[in-house]
């Protein structure tokens, strides 16, 4: 059967991929966002390892989900790897870095003899959750905002910045939705500590400190929001592939696309939803659905930009260099060979759910990192 | 194309690709052989029930564990550093190299990083059969990575199973199997895999020489000892098997990568392989200069491991440089200016498409058609840029050649003694187990810098040099993420190391 899909099925499906991918990060930083509140919520080293212990059996998750959304978008849309990992230099290699500090940090941290000290690998986590996701965030944005690139006759990136993509972050759109996704994690990574540990005045704090990111993340979401159903948008030709601006090309992609406003509506419930029972209700199971919103909202957010003859990383420099899920799409052979990869998903989704349930049936402990496999802990 | 090209941006991108590849490298190996021998060890304490197995297995996973973070630390940059570097590479090949990365992705990282947290966290949480079962999906995830990322790099030796597309202006794969089961490919993954469990035999042999010498653990050095001198041992072996399949496939597919590891100017039939020797640097292709100052040669040996048949012809530098009519071989001067042609018929063809002219479209994509074989060799200007570092590429060769066999000499010693159960008392080749640890590591580099240098000029072998293949980026800004990467890889370097020798002086839990 997907031997027979037709090629324009098949870059609708890679960019469905591609957006489920990135959402699952999204959620998934859940583990940056935890690492934020190292230096505000807990108040004793047992409560900082506990902290730590507890992310520590889940970062690599997240990290390798960063990396597949590496892998995923250069075989399916190589032309966006190749012009924007290349173009936009400096932001992506500055989130690499906060990536690869925070690699080394749960491990050596407590590690006698670790040359750089316990507070330097604990700031690596630090920046990793607060700029590695700014940064993220507003390079993200760029997806609605666009820019400043063009491509030659044999699709070469030239980059009209010298700041490499470092200027998304200048732009307030883009900011915003870094400074959102920022204090979304530390909602998720709240509450996905009071889902794992089991100690009462820690995740009390927990509590508090979810509620006090939720208010501070509304100001940025709501910007984004407002932002995205009046601004002007990237729209191409579906018979020239000629790439316009169009005004309120996003509410129109949104009105245009029930399943789109479903996933954004939904998701957004789910969160408040999850904040509620979370900070008022005393629930433990918050995360869950604070994760699966987040991840309903991220596919909204990226099938906003890529559906619909959208350019979904537009150049606001050459309109007509801008890239979308036609044109930066790998060959059909290719995308059909991935499609067969693909089916592979659910597979490794199961396993990870299966494991998931099997480490954390029961909740981490102070007792638990005193056991007698001390010295395995974080 | 041509005209963007600043060299000394392509060679600062080339530094910092060599540098984290390095850097990465110093650490994967480890984790492929030291994978499987922690689950060796978990295997048999489960066997046999025995707590002193369980307090080994933990010792050794400590130290894995510690290298793996590194390992995963410096391997991210990788996945991306195709883009933001080599961006026009990543477009024009994208469409076949992109797959097995995400490939990678999928199947080989989720395992590592579901079941790492169920091996160091699970002991007291799943059951002890699920704990090994994990261990051992950590082992074949690691290997399985390693498939997927030697698949890639085995198609830029050997790029196959794709086709030009001219309106694209890229390769776009045909396929997928042809790619995956490509001999460079296989040979490849079984040889870098395979000198992988030999580097984590030498590992915790070397380790457990150490503590035998200083007459502490010695119960679990001699357990270690045993295991890893088996494992090692047959490890050795194979590789000197792939090895010798590696060195076949570059004969077959890479003829001017074996013409520069052997320094071998002017082909031959029976042509000897130099043992060792010293290579004159002055030495330029077509001059009239001795390739060596000194050598020690064996007759008729490179003949047969490159062709597998003593009396066969090898071809030299000067034959693919300048051609060879007697053997049929076509040199790169040649090969330029069919490149040269073909480059300027896919311009017009190009700017043809775009005026609408469909006559000269069509005349010119044909023409192109019988010179795109060549195309790569377009973007040479001089056919002496067709060929490799050969400093470089021969002594690296050796020095991997001559360290790998080495190995196996030493494990079998150490084995013989440690059966009779008089190993402790033989403090020279205690010694020598020790020095094996950063000979292992040498060998492992050294083998990385002849893949790699010797595929010079090409970014993809034939088709795509580095200096069309880079992003368009200036050389401050590469430089500056050169230094970025130095620093930080270096100061996690030396905390690892710094770690790493505190656990083992520190040592197993002893009952």
């Amino acid at each position: 059967m997907i031997g027979n899909l037709d090629y324009s099925t098949l870059q609708h499906i890679w960019w469905i991929i591609a957006s489920l991918v990135g959402s699952l990060f999204i959620f998934l930083t859940f583990v940056q966002g935890g690492q934020t509140l190292l230096f505000t919520v807990p108040r004793s080293d047992e409560e900082k390892a506990l902290i730590i212990n507890s992310l520590g059996r889940k970062w690599e998750l997240t990290f390798t989900t960063l990396v597949l959304f590496g892998g995923a978008l250069f075989a399916a849309f190589p032309k966006f790897y190749a012009t924007s990992f290349g173009g936009a230099y400096w932001v992506w290699m500055l989130i690499l870095f906060t990536f690869i500090i925070q690699a080394v940090s749960y491990e050596y941290r407590k590690k006698p003899h670790n040359f750089l000290g316990s507070t330097t690998y604990e700031a690596f986590l630090f920046v990793n959750g607060s700029v590695g996701i700014l940064l993220i965030g507003a390079a993200v944005g760029t997806f609605f905002t666009g820019s400043s690139f063009s491509l030659n006759q044999y699709n070469q990136v030239t980059w009209q910045t010298p700041y490499r993509g470092l200027e998304a972050a200048r732009n307030l759109f883009n900011l915003s939705l870094g400074l959102f996704l920022v204090f979304n994690a530390r909602v998720l990574g709240a509450m996905y500590l009071i889902n794992n540990i089991d100690h009462k005045t820690l995740t009390d704090r927990c509590r508090k400190s979810a509620w006090k990111s939720f208010l501070w993340s509304l100001p940025f979401l709501l910007y984004v929001l407002v932002n995205l159903l009046f601004m002007q948008g990237y729209a191409s030709s579906p018979e020239t592939g000629e790439i316009f601006l169009q005004s309120g090309k996003y509410l129109q992609n949104l009105i245009g696309n029930p399943v789109t406003l479903g996933l954004l509506l939904l998701g957004l419930l789910f969160v408040i939803y999850a904040v509620n029972i979370t900070c008022f209700k005393g629930k433990n199971n918050g995360i869950w659905f604070g994760g699966l919103g987040t991840v309903l909202v991220g596919l909204a957010v990226f099938f906003l930009a890529g559906f619909n003859n959208t350019a979904f990383y537009p150049s606001s420099y050459d309109l007509q260099s801008s890239l979308t899920i036609y044109n930066a799409s790998s060959s059909h052979y290719t995308l059909t060979a991935m499609t067969y990869v693909a089916l592979s998903v659910p597979f490794v989704l199961a396993y990870i759910a299966y494991v998931w349930r099997q480490m954390d049936s029961k909740r981490l402990t102070i007792a638990e990192l005193k056991s007698e496999n001390a010295e395995e802990m974080y | 194309m041509l005209e963007q090209i600043d060299l000394t941006q392509v060679n600062w991108a080339r530094a910092q690709f060599a540098l984290t590849a390095m850097y990465h490298w110093i650490f994967v190996p480890l984790t492929l052989g030291l994978s499987f021998l922690v689950a060796f060890f978990e295997s048999i304490y489960v066997r046999t029930g025995n707590e002193e197995w369980k307090r080994l297995t933990k010792f050794w996973m400590t130290l894995f564990g510690i290298n793996f973070a590194i390992g995963v630390a410096t391997g991210i940059i990788m996945e991306f550093e195709f883009g933001t570097n080599w961006s026009n590479y990543s477009w024009m090949v994208g469409d076949i190299f992109g797959a097995p990365l995400a490939v990678e992705g999928i199947f080989a990282f989720f395992l590592e990083a579901t079941f790492f947290a169920v091996m160091f966290f699970g002991w007291n949480r799943v059951s002890k059969g699920f704990h090994l079962f994990s261990t051992w999906m950590v082992a074949v995830g690691s290997n399985l990575s390693a498939l997927w990322i030697l698949v890639a790099n085995g198609w830029m030796q050997f790029p196959t199973g794709m086709l030009f597309n001219p309106d694209t202006a890229r390769f776009e794969m045909q396929n997928f199997w042809e790619v995956l089961f490509s001999p460079v490919a296989i040979s490849k993954f079984t040889h870098a895999t395979s000198s992988g469990f030999l580097l984590g035999s030498l590992f915790v042999v070397g380790i457990s020489c150490w503590y035998l010498l200083q007459e502490r653990h010695q119960t679990m050095a001699k357990r270690s000892i045993i295991v890893a001198s088996v494992f090692g041992l047959l490890s050795a072996t194979y590789v000197g098997f792939t090895g010798d399949e590696a060195a076949y496939t570059v004969a077959q597919k890479q003829p001017m990568k074996l013409a520069a590891m052997e320094g071998l100017y002017d082909g031959q039939t029976s042509a000897p392989l130099v043992a060792a020797g010293l290579i004159n640097s002055a030495k330029l292709p077509g001059d009239n200069q001795q390739p060596f100052a000194m050598e020690i040669k064996i007759p008729g040996l490179l003949s047969l491991l490159a062709n597998r048949d003593p009396g066969s012809f090898v071809p030299g530098i000067n034959d693919l440089v300048f051609g060879n009519r007697q053997q049929h071989i076509i040199g790169a001067q040649e090969k330029i200016e069919k490149g040269k042609i073909a480059l300027e018929l896919l311009r017009t063809y190009k700017e043809a498409r775009k005026s609408g002219d469909q006559a000269i479209a069509d005349a010119s994509l044909k023409a192109f058609g019988d010179y795109q074989e060549n195309m790569g060799y377009g973007y040479l200007n001089s056919p002496s840029e067709a060929v490799p570092p050969v400093g470089i590429a021969f002594y690296a060769f050796h020095i991997m050649v001559v360290t790998g066999a080495i190995f196996p000499l030493v494990l079998l010693l150490i084995l013989y003694f440690q059966i009779r159960d008089t190993l402790a008392y033989q403090q020279w080749l205690l010694y020598l187990g020790m020095l094996c640890i950063p000979l292992g590591y040498v060998s492992q580099q050294a083998g990385w810098v002849l893949a790699e240098v010797g595929r010079q000029p090409w970014a993809i072998y034939g088709l795509l040099p580095v200096t069309v293949a880079n992003s368009n980026l200036t050389s401050g800004t590469v430089m500056t993420t050169f230094f970025l990467f130095l620093g930080i890889f270096t100061l996690l370097l030396i905390a690892e190391i710094s770690i790493l020798a505190k656990q083992i002086n520190i040592g197993p839990e002893e009952n």
